[in-house]
């Protein structure tokens, strides 16, 4: 069967572009940028054709190779795996034009890029990892690529920085590795099956929650869950294209989407609720995105408010996994594509005001609207659908989170919604405010150097995602819209699937 | 095709050819110092070559056993090899001719700096006579051989650990060989003791008929004491830091990638086919060694972390690692499924630690010294960092290295029934080598701007010369995790001689 290469094919593509690129001179900046837009856009298509595949023609991929740990390294296409990477790949794509304008003229550019491919193939790894043995693998690869990139600066901040990501994500690691290696023993299997693998029936229940307790800890590390954290503030030294990745395309989405494998294909939902887990783990994320909110409320660095945004958002998704409820489970699985596209967006637009004016407090940008419209424009659109203003992207995702917790008789989970919305205006709002209504100053006028506001390839990619933003949410119903796929994943992860919720 | 190569390969001896040709290039390389070193070159790559057929013919047609001249035991020597033997034979033969081939390599560039250098003329005969005894010892079936190789192994390490010239290595060498001659009178002690209760010296005859009586336990304690001391366990590791440390680094490579394995594996192959089956091997015993072991991994790793030189941070990693291998006796006790974790811990720190010390020759060569904080100097070539991250990888035990592979495997013994304190420890180690091994790489993204305002480079210090062969090794480190569930098949042939 030829199509069994084809998982192994995606994750080369990136994972051979890491060391050609390493290897390219300093100068060879057509050469590195040629290999670096080459293995983006052939990943995207090849992504593109599997997703038609899987699809239209009901195919799955899969290839196994035997480890001596006595678990197969899968790599498997299934309809999950292909939400998580074609949210990379394309998000790769825009975040490696941006990066290209970001750090023109830069130090050290043949290493970022090569770090930079090596993090996009962790997380290929990571989407199609067919069980945990092999998710743990690309997790730790993960922790390993991104730790060049958050100190590429090489400030001595961006050194502390690192040290606290490292302490924290290595730490996160090592619990994830004991609660695999636990479940293994005890299991016998590792495999992600849909609805839950029927293998740990087996195992009594003590050791269950035991191991659960300890994979969540290790998967919330990256996802942020408080009191876990702490690292993603820090870690905002890193150049603004990091922290795209980190927070839209990579690092917090590795956490997250192992929170929903975990739940959904592991344990299976059913038989987390019947361990009691699900209401802790639901209370965590509920807790975690009130405190993130209220936390960016009291930060004026740009970058730091968003980063405590991030902490709040991807808690939605660990909420709405946790729901016993095939439309949290759409929430949760579209948000992970809505938060990523939302926050590169904001991420993005930060950076470029960083770069075209040299600000970075929030009560430093009145009037910034005027000097950079273009990116502002973008900015909104991503802070009105990170509120969940209608019919943008947010919107729809917390409508689907929100439904799931009436479905699953939770009802503050509407409440946790409503007043983490109130929140996120209170934060997102008064940035807008700032920007388009207040009298620009000196600083923010600065006078731009070309035709734009800001080079092409910095506007481009933000622009493109605040497009996106728009378009997930107004033709939601679309076919490979996130809601759709969301609905396919979901319609299979949790059985009892009633069929009036579909539309 | 397999059998084809078997077919063509079970014509000659190759257990004898691995302990004869480096006993024959040592002899030569002795005699004629000028050819010394494509002699040993010569005979370490034979040597392996020799080695991986002897090991292919262990994986495809069963356990090796030979009487030598005909005469068995116990009047004759018996020299025998199982899938263990096979595994540490094969680490060996490819880690020494590796570093065989550096020291080649790096030879010449040696002489500009008369400190530094590897004494030409000591090095190759002793480096063989070492290699022959390393392949006798893992080829041995009786406790009395077992005690002959080592002493070879021993004395001939001691003699590469001084080779290096300055005073600190010269005091260490003494240490080391106080260390040894004790330990060994120990083991001979214990051999003796055996000898006189029963008569019989080889492994498969003291199986037979050994009993526990209170004689062969006092002379079980005592051999593994002395074979804990060899292997520099806690709280008898205080010889090692200063012998690795101080030695010239392809000698630290091969003192800390393999003969510390060779009193480790007379541990193991006793207690697995000798002192268990037998009903010595006891509880309580054990559980020190993995209490010791245990002590070692924290003992180690805290002292890693704190090191200010490179070649301390490296040895210092070496003691937590021996603390893991000694966590797998207590493991043992419901079975030998703890080897393959053994095995595989084993094999992946010879690579990695081999690497680490060849690169750490690179840095000592390119920044004039080697402390932890010059490391962020912008001379240091980019190899050497690749080098250094990929043995890291592998000596903390991040997927997908074979020291991954080994931790897995160690983890699931102790969690075999249930979350253990074993678990706890091997989870603390980790975070501690993490911590130790972060701490050097984190140099290598420090701020810039600190050149140094004399380039120290000496000669072509640079050179891919000296960044190759540890580049491959820990590249081998990580691979090693990536080879399939066919090393585990290896180890788990079993022999009866042994």
């Amino acid at each position: 069967m030829s199509g069994t290469w084809l998982p192994l094919v995606v994750l080369s593509i990136s994972l051979i572009a890491a060391p050609l690129i390493f290897a390219t001179a300093e100068r060879r900046v057509v050469l590195r940028t040629t290999i670096n837009l080459c293995a983006a856009v052939l990943k995207l298509g090849l992504v593109g054709y599997l997703a038609w595949q899987v699809a239209f023609e009901g195919a799955r991929y899969a290839w196994r190779w035997p480890m001596a740990a006595g678990f197969d390294l899968v790599l498997q296409v299934d309809p999950l795996a292909l939400l998580f990477l074609s949210l990379s790949a394309g998000l790769w794509l825009l975040t490696t034009i941006y990066a290209i304008g970001y750090l023109e003229d830069g130090p050290h550019r043949s290493r970022f890029f090569g770090f930079f491919s090596l993090c996009v193939a962790a997380t290929t790894g990571i989407a199609l990892a067919g069980n945990l043995f092999t998710f743990l693998v690309f997790y730790e690869l993960l922790t390993l690529a991104t730790y060049p990139l958050v100190v590429h600066r090489q400030t001595p901040e961006a050194l502390r920085g690192g040290r606290i990501y490292l302490a924290y994500t290595v730490t996160g690691g090592v619990l994830l590795l004991v609660g695999t290696v636990w479940l293994g023993s005890a299991a016998g299997s590792l495999d992600f099956v849909t609805a839950g693998n029927p293998a740990l029936a087996s195992v009594d229940h003590i050791t269950l929650i035991a191991i659960f307790a300890l994979l969540v800890a290790g998967l919330g590390v990256k996802a942020a869950l408080f009191p876990a954290h702490g690292w993603l503030p820090q870690a905002m030294v890193a150049p603004a294209p990091v922290s795209a990745l980190l927070h839209a395309v990579a690092v917090v989405k590795a956490g997250a989407f192992g929170i929903i494998r975990v739940v959904d294909e592991v344990f299976g939902i059913a038989l987390t609720v019947k361990l009691g887990l699900a209401l802790p783990l639901a209370g965590l994320a509920a807790f975690t995105i009130i405190y993130g909110s209220l936390q960016a409320l009291r930060q004026d660095d740009l970058k730091r408010r968003l980063a405590y945004s991030t902490v709040s958002q991807v808690s939605y998704i660990v909420l709405g996994a946790a729901l016993f409820s095939p439309l949290a489970l759409i929430g949760a699985l579209m948000h992970l594509v809505h938060q990523g596209l939302m926050k590169i967006t904001l991420f993005m637009c930060a950076g470029n005001i960083a770069e075209a004016v040299h600000l970075h407090k929030v009560s430093e940008l009145d009037g910034i609207g005027r000097r950079l419209p273009w990116t502002m424009a973008a900015f909104t659109i991503a802070s009105l659908a990170m509120i969940g203003v209608p019919p943008l992207a947010g919107f729809v995702s917390k409508w689907y989170l929100a439904a799931g917790g009436i479905d699953d008789q939770s009802a503050w989970v509407v409440l946790i919604l409503l007043a983490s919305s109130g929140l996120n205006a209170l934060y997102l709002l008064p940035i807008l405010h700032r920007a388009w209504f207040k009298v620009p100053t000196a600083a923010t006028m600065v006078a731009a150097s070309g035709r734009l506001e800001i080079k092409w390839t910095l506007l481009a990619p933000p622009l493109m995602t605040a497009a996106l933003v728009i378009g997930v949410g107004l033709f939601a119903n679309a076919p490979f819209s996130p809601l759709s796929w969301a609905r396919l994943i979901a319609t299979v992860e949790i059985p009892q699937f009633p069929d009036g919720l579909i539309r | 095709m397999s059998d084809t190569v078997s077919a063509l390969l079970a014509g000659v001896d190759w257990a004898a050819v691995a302990i004869l040709t480096p006993l024959a290039g040592g002899a030569a390389a002795f005699v004629l110092p000028d050819r010394a070193r494509a002699i040993g070159v010569a005979a370490s790559v034979t040597t392996a070559a020799a080695a991986v057929a002897l090991v292919w013919l262990i994986a495809t047609a069963g356990p090796y056993d030979l009487a030598v001249g005909g005469w068995s035991a116990p009047l004759g020597i018996r020299i025998a090899a199982d899938g263990l033997s096979a595994v540490l034979i094969g680490m060996t033969n490819l880690v020494g001719a590796s570093v065989a081939v550096h020291a080649a390599l790096t030879g010449r560039q040696t002489k500009p700096v008369a400190e530094a250098g590897v004494a030409a003329w000591g090095f190759w005969p002793l480096w063989l006579l070492l290699l022959a005894g390393l392949n006798a010892l893992y080829l041995s079936a009786d406790v009395f051989n077992l005690y002959v190789t080592l002493e070879i192994v021993g004395l001939s390490a001691v003699g590469l650990a001084a080779l290096s010239g300055k005073a600190e290595a010269f005091k260490a060498a003494i240490r080391y060989l106080l260390v040894g001659i004790i330990a060994s009178l120990v083991y001979l002690l214990g051999v003796t003791l055996l000898f006189a209760q029963y008569g019989v010296l080889d492994l498969a005859g003291l199986r037979a008929v050994l009993v526990p009586a209170p004689a062969t336990q006092f002379a079980m304690v005592a051999m593994l004491a002395a074979l804990a001391m060899k292997s520099a366990l806690f709280p008898l590791h205080g010889w090692l830091p200063p012998a690795h440390g101080n030695a010239t680094s392809p000698v630290s490579a091969l003192l800390s990638a393999l003969v510390v394995k060779a009193s480790l594996y007379i541990a193991v192959r006793l207690w697995l086919d000798l002192y268990q089956p037998a009903g010595l091997g006891d509880d309580a015993i054990a559980t020190v060694l993995g209490v010791l072991g245990a002590c070692a991994v924290l003992w180690g790793g805290l002292q890693a972390l704190i090191a200010k030189r490179l070649k301390l941070v490296v040895a210092y990693s070496t003691v937590a690692q021996i603390g893991y291998l000694f966590m797998c006796f207590p493991l043992w006790a419901d079975g030998r499924e703890a080897l393959a974790a053994f095995v595989y811990l084993a094999v992946a720190h010879a690579f990695a630690k081999s690497a680490l010390f060849l690169a750490c020759e690179q840095v000592q060569r390119t920044l004039g010294d080697d402390q932890v904080s010059s490391l962020s100097k912008p001379e240091l070539p980019g190899a050497v960092k690749v080098t250094f991250a990929l043995a890291a990888v592998s000596l903390v035990g991040l997927p997908p290295s074979g020291g991954f592979i080994g931790k897995w495997l160690l983890l699931e013994s102790t969690l075999s029934h249930g979350l253990t304190v074993w678990t706890v420890i091997v989870l603390c180690g980790t975070l501690l080598s993490a911590a130790a091994m972060a701490r050097v790489l984190a140099r290598f993204f420090a701020p810039e701007g600190q050149a140094a305002a004399h380039p120290q480079v000496v000669g072509d210090a640079a050179s891919w010369r000296f960044s190759l062969t540890p580049l491959l090794l820990a590249v081998a480190a990580v691979g090693i995790g990536l080879l399939g569930a066919w090393p585990v098949e290896l180890v788990g042939i079993v022999g009866t001689a042994q």
